[in-house]
């Protein structure tokens, strides 16, 4: 059932959106990845990245989080823009932001539950018992609670990106970034990580940013879809408004993706 | 000391040239030419080291996974070390008693092996041990979480990892190689005296009385001490490397490699500065 998207207002109007993203640009020596991407995400907003594969989404996503520095653009995340910022405010502004990585990025030496709480060792003030709990609501809440001594290689590739998403999600964090959620997996467990993601909207009301190219998956969990293509954002709207494009890619891309 | 000073810096370009030259241009699509690719590492890696002792000297510290590095890079290169130490000196022994024979001054092979271990070969075959074990198991673990995308998680999550995966296991190295040097010392002297006694028996007692009559407190000291430079080289080179890995296991293969050979360089290097700075200062 596809989402409904949110009013112009919301994403043009408000200046407090969390995700406001200008003219933005990086190139890897000679070849251009993004070429001038302007996306504002409104609060409560979930907008799916769609593009072919290897042209920048992943990259803007490392952008967005201040992995990899743009050319040119800017980036504000809660109004501030991270370019500017040096290091320690930088994490600061990292601990609202959760980020689920394309093959989730478990830390091979610890086990599960020490893998998600890692950031709380880190940033959160609480006792041995209450990290403890926590862990475990979290990992309840993605459905992992039955292994939290196994290591990340002892666990498939869809529990991995579970694990993935309760550790991105132990700091509370308000805005969350998804690469490729459901790449590689099965298409029941792609559903089931698709489901999670729309739970996650449900209950938190979360900002975020899910780069995909499942057009089916995204058409489920998201409020509103971009689709880029030779660095710039080809067409943006709700599924049905991608679906009256008559831009040729964009035909080809829905019907290849569906 | 100037041919010093000329012999380092050739020797270092004619190995990195070789070793730089088969790398690929990582940040652009034209690959720079190897003199650039030269100077870009020694750039980049002063940069890192600099980075590295910021994160490492600003609290918060990681003083768990310090701990845990120095069990996993101390502890567990003690019987690699030991038994390094423990062959040299039966080599020593039966090398030099041969020659020694010859010129009759049989009498003085206790002082030639303990002075040689402790000196000298001690510290430097510690090194390079640790260089191979340590360098490439360094190289690869980083690289493969570079390659993998955990730095990347690490960093996302507001921790830094050239404080929490890098300055920990420099420090860790610099901190252990003079403990693992005095095992190798122990290992040395020992099997030097059995090997020798193997061959004319003579008391543990009297080859220690004789093997270290003439050595001073500085001769100890200083050689030994040395082997933290030794520490802040492997750590540091293999951390850079496996820190800036690109291209997916393969790359993880060629950090692994590179840690192990330029790690094992620069230590020689550094050895024949340190050695004559200790003959100017630690006379």
């Amino acid at each position: 059932m596809p989402r409904r998207a949110k009013s112009p207002e919301s994403r043009n109007g408000n200046e407090e959106a969390p995700i406001v993203v200008k003219d933005l640009r990086k190139s890897f020596g000679e070849q251009t990845v993004l070429n001038g991407i302007d996306l504002t995400v409104a609060r409560g907003e979930t907008v799916a990245m769609l593009g072919r594969s290897g042209i920048g989404k992943s990259v803007f996503l490392k952008l967005v989080i201040g992995l990899q520095q743009p050319d040119s653009g800017s980036i504000h995340i809660h109004g501030q823009e991270i370019q500017d910022l040096e290091l320690t405010k930088l994490n600061e502004l990292r601990k609202k932001v959760g980020f689920l990585f394309q093959q989730a990025a478990l830390y091979d030496s610890l086990t599960v539950e020490e893998n998600v709480a890692f950031p709380l060792v880190r940033h959160a003030k609480l006792s041995p018992e209450e990290r403890k709990d926590r862990v475990r609501a979290l990992l309840a809440s993605v459905g992992m609670e039955q292994d939290l001594e196994k290591m990340p290689s002892e666990i498939s590739g869809g529990m991995q990106k579970r694990v993935g998403l309760a550790r991105a999600l132990a700091l509370d964090p308000d805005i969350l970034l998804f690469d490729e959620p459901t790449a590689g997996l099965d298409p029941i467990t792609a559903g089931e990580i698709g489901k999670l993601i729309s739970e996650l909207q449900e209950d938190r009301k979360m900002t975020s940013v899910v780069v995909t190219h499942d057009v089916h998956g995204a058409k489920s969990f998201s409020d509103r879809m971009v689709l880029i293509h030779e660095g710039t954002i080809r067409v943006e709207g709700t599924f049905k408004d991608l679906q009256k494009s008559k831009d040729p890619f964009v035909v080809q891309f829905l019907r290849e993706g569906s | 000391m100037l041919n010093l000073s000329l012999l380092i810096p050739a020797s270092a370009f004619l190995v990195a040239w070789t070793l730089l030259g088969g790398w690929p241009a990582v940040r652009t699509n034209v690959p720079a030419d190897p003199l650039t690719q030269f100077f870009e590492w020694f750039g980049e890696f002063g940069l890192f080291c600099w980075r590295m002792a910021k994160a490492a000297l600003t609290p918060p510290y990681e003083g768990r996974e310090l701990i845990r590095q120095m069990d996993n890079i101390g502890s567990k290169s003690l019987p690699l070390v030991a038994l390094a130490g423990a062959a040299v000196g039966v080599v020593m022994s039966m090398q030099t008693r041969d020659s020694f024979a010859r010129f009759g001054a049989k009498s003085l092979l206790s002082t030639v092996i303990v002075f040689s271990i402790i000196k000298e070969t001690g510290p430097i075959i510690t090194a390079l041990v640790m260089s191979g074990r340590v360098g490439a198991g360094i190289g690869a673990e980083l690289g493969s979480m570079r390659v993998t995308e955990q730095i990347d998680a690490m960093e996302a999550s507001a921790v830094n990892p050239y404080k929490f995966l890098a300055a920990t296991r420099i420090v860790a190295c610099i901190l252990m190689l003079p403990l693992l040097t005095l095992v190798a010392d122990f290992g040395g002297v020992i099997m030097g005296w059995v090997a020798s006694t193997l061959q004319e028996p003579i008391s543990l007692r009297l080859f220690l009385e004789n093997g270290f009559k003439q050595v001073q407190f500085n001769d100890f000291l200083a050689p030994t001490l040395k082997t933290a430079v030794f520490g802040f080289i492997i750590g540091a080179v293999a951390c850079f490397q496996g820190m800036r890995t690109r291209g997916g296991t393969e790359g993880v293969g060629r950090s692994a490699t590179s840690s192990v050979v330029l790690a094992s360089l620069f230590v020689i290097l550094a050895d024949v500065v340190l050695v004559k700075f200790i003959i100017v200062f630690f006379p």
